[in-house]
């Protein structure tokens, strides 16, 4: 557990924005299950995400945290229930999975940002080939994203000439660049430095202040605090808690959710 | 650190032995000592061992008449030709086999490469006992089996085995129809290179205007709306007009054939094009399948066959027609068919409307030999072949390396973006592997050059065979022409990587 930690960011959050909506649904699974080969990954998952909420999945490796959040833009297939996303429930139909992947932006480990081109280029990618948006346009709103994740000097550089922080930072412009209703985030910090986790962090919470769609699997329990207003604890495939940050931290339910909480928070 | 500092002062300065400058500097001036020594011991003892043997040296010999018969040349070749007459045909001759080799082997090499990744179990065991197969038996053995036991082995001229396109196999070699354009003929080249250079220019402008608006120009649209209908309307009256005339013979077949397939060709650019995909689908495939089937499964009924190929043509012709309706074409897609109808459509107008006729001699068997035509002979086949087939073993693991070297999360990446998969290739993929392919891939060109000399042994008059085997045995002057022939491959090889290099040096990544 060590690459937990507990770094926050230190200044007062505004909440004005992080309003979550009572009927619009974002994202909807249902009794949903999937497996590799015989392997059972995950089992009859249940989660109903509003518009606007900010949710951090917790839970030990393995558990099936990062294979949840990839089945909801259909990086991985589930193979029963439903999953319904922004009203669109994903199937095999390569033009649902499309209309999906255009509302959903990811966040990766490992940043795979594209290293043949420049930072604006990396960014203006996808907005000119998926949604056809003319180049200079597409510039405009990529220096936009760029300054607010406070690299606007890199954008002529590669993704090997940053660092690793500037590059996730990068990597969360690229999303945004694509006008994403929802924000997924695959353990974004885990393969970070201590210092320039913060970095990322900060972005993250500014989205988190604009009302984005968040889901975050990470270990920055730190975060989970300030930002979440929902925590989910998985464990073999299952949800086996889920709380208000603050109930989750101080009383926790479940056996398997105290033992978590006690070796990783001292 | 301070007494590290002062240690460092009062130490004496390195002894002069010790002083890696200085031992640098001696080292160098010992090997080149050496090496001068070396090369001034070897010419004075060539010089003095031709001198005993009373041999004279010079390039002298070039202008002397050969003598000798080559059997396939390019160029103009007799026995009374020069020696370095004998030298261009043999640099020609290489090139020729090199330079076909390079581009079937490239095509073979990528196709296999590919299928080696197939998620298709046969088709990637396929691949995979290919590579092992053929990069693991050694190549001199590989041209011995092409040449003597496939090509040798074939029947004599008077049984030779019929080709299709009034081609013939037999132990001389593959004897294929020549091609003899008229005068006018040389307008449809024209047209064949003006309509290519032209279908390029289009493609790269309509791209610029799509990056730079976000949509192709409106003419390109509207175009490739018409060319879509055209290659509709062709390809579907050809396939409905042979459909109803051998399958289903009616009286009006053609008209009827027509008539349908304008309706699909007007179909194509509106709302219902999904629909005319599937009908589209149906009638090729049922023509090629039907042929296919009936052909290899003759003992059937025709009524069978006919029934299978229709059952499979219309599974073909659903999942085109859902495919269609998953992705309709929209205007933001490339007008591929534009410009394929305008490469091949203006020359056939032009070849039509001139009245030139591209005529083929066709090789015609008389009573010891096949007269007319062109013939290839079995040692270039062979070479060709065996060149082809196991450079291309070697390339296809180069181009697995490569696309295997694209980290699983770039595809990831593009995938969330909403890129789709031909953009993803295009954009993402490629330009990633590429890197990674170009290096090996040069080096799989310099050895199939370099390898073509093995032509040798089977008899291929290529630049060893000729010059350093022939002409070195008949003038003697083994160091003159040895080194002439060294001089060649190193100059192809110096080039060939030359250009390699620069392509590498645009597609690097910039790192730090």
């Amino acid at each position: 557990m060590s690459q937990v930690s507990e770094t926050t960011v230190d200044r007062a959050i505004d909440t004005s924005h992080m309003k979550v909506s009572k009927t619009d649904v974002a994202i909807d699974v249902v009794n949903m299950h999937k497996w590799y080969g015989d392997f059972h990954v995950l089992r009859d998952i249940n989660l109903k995400v509003m518009k606007g909420e900010r949710i951090v999945i917790a839970g030990p490796s393995g558990s099936g945290k990062s294979t949840l959040i990839r089945c909801i833009n259909r990086l991985e297939e589930h193979q029963e229930g439903q999953i319904i996303v922004n009203g669109t429930e994903l199937t095999a139909d390569l033009k649902r999975i499309d209309e999906v992947r255009r509302e959903v932006g990811m966040v990766f480990q490992h940043f795979n940002l594209f290293p043949h081109l420049t930072i604006l280029q990396n960014l203006t990618l996808a907005p000119i080939w998926v949604r056809g948006i003319p180049k200079a346009e597409a510039e405009a709103t990529a220096m936009h994203y760029l300054e607010r994740v406070k690299i606007p000097e890199q954008a002529n550089k590669y993704p090997g000439q940053l660092s690793g922080g500037q590059q996730q930072r990068v990597a969360i412009a690229r999303s945004l660049c694509m006008q994403p209703r929802i924000m997924l985030f695959d353990e974004p910090t885990s393969a970070l430095d201590p210092e320039m986790v913060k970095e990322v962090l900060e972005v993250m919470i500014n989205l988190a202040e604009d009302g984005m769609t968040m889901i975050c699997v990470t270990h920055e329990m730190g975060f989970a605090r300030q930002v979440a207003n929902r925590v989910i604890f998985m464990d073999q495939g299952q949800i086996i808690e889920q709380n208000e940050p603050e109930a989750f931290f101080s009383n926790p339910q479940h056996e398997r959710t105290k033992l978590f909480l006690s070796q990783i928070l001292h | 650190m301070t007494t590290l500092d002062t240690g460092q002062k009062l130490a004496p300065r390195a002894s002069f032995f010790n002083d890696p400058v200085i031992r640098g500097i001696i080292y160098q001036v010992v090997v080149a000592v050496l090496l001068i020594a070396f090369i001034s011991w070897i010419i004075g003892n060539t010089a003095a061992n031709l001198a005993a043997q009373n041999k004279t040296t010079g390039f002298d010999f070039l202008w002397k008449t050969a003598g000798f018969d080559i059997s396939f040349s390019l160029l103009p070749w007799s026995r009374a030709s020069y020696y370095w007459e004998a030298f261009l045909v043999g640099i020609t001759n290489t090139l020729l086999v090199a330079i076909i080799g390079i581009v079937l082997a490239t095509m073979l090499g990528f196709t296999i490469g590919i299928a080696r990744l197939s998620s298709n179990f046969i088709v990637s065991s396929l691949a995979t006992v290919y590579i092992e197969v053929i990069r693991n038996v050694p190549l001199l053995l590989q041209l011995f089996f092409w040449y003597f036991a496939v090509l040798k082995a074939m029947p004599a001229v008077r049984e030779s085995i019929t080709l299709p396109f009034d081609a013939f196999i037999n132990q001389r070699g593959i004897m294929v129809p020549r091609p003899t354009p008229d005068q006018e003929f040389t307008w449809v080249m024209v047209a064949i290179v003006v309509c290519l250079v032209a279908a390029i220019a289009i493609g790269v402008w309509a791209t610029r205007i799509r990056t730079r608006t976000g949509r192709y120009p409106a003419s390109i649209v509207l175009a490739g709306k018409f060319g879509d209908a055209c290659v509709t309307l062709l390809v579907g009256f050809t396939a409905l007009a042979i459909l109803l005339n051998a399958v289903y013979p009616v009286a009006n077949g053609t008209v009827i054939a027509a008539i349908v397939a304008a309706a699909i060709a007007a179909a194509s650019v509106t709302r219902f094009a999904p629909i005319a995909r599937g009908v589209m689908t149906f009638a090729v495939a049922f023509v090629i399948l039907n042929f296919m089937i009936g052909g290899m499964l003759s003992w059937l009924s025709p009524v069978v066959t006919s029934a299978g190929a229709a059952l499979i043509a219309l599974v073909m012709a659903s999942v085109v027609y859902t495919n269609a309706t998953e992705r309709p074409p929209s205007d933001a897609r490339f007008p591929l068919a534009l410009l394929i109808l305008i490469v091949v459509a203006i020359p056939a107008l032009i070849y039509w409307v001139t009245g030139a006729t591209l005529a083929f001699e066709v090789p015609v068997l008389e009573r010891f030999n096949f007269r007319g035509g062109v013939q290839l002979p079995p040692e270039f086949v062979a070479l060709v072949f065996g060149l082809t087939i196991y450079t291309a073993a070697f390339i296809a693991e180069t181009v697995r390396a490569g696309i295997q070297s694209v980290n699983r999360g770039q595809t990831e990446a593009a995938q969330s973006l909403g890129l789709k998969d031909g953009d993803r290739l295009r954009l993402v993929i490629v330009p990633q592997a590429m890197r990674v392919i170009i290096p090996p891939l040069t080096s799989q060109y310099l050895n199939l050059t370099k390898n073509s000399s093995l032509g040798a042994a089977i008899g291929y008059p290529e630049l060893v065979n000729v010059f350093a085997g022939t002409s070195l045995n008949q003038t003697g002057r083994a160091i003159e022409c040895i080194f002439m022939v060294m001089l060649v491959y190193l100059t192809l090889s110096l080039l060939t990587s030359a250009i390699m290099n620069w392509y590498n040096g645009r597609v690097k990544l910039v790192e730090r």
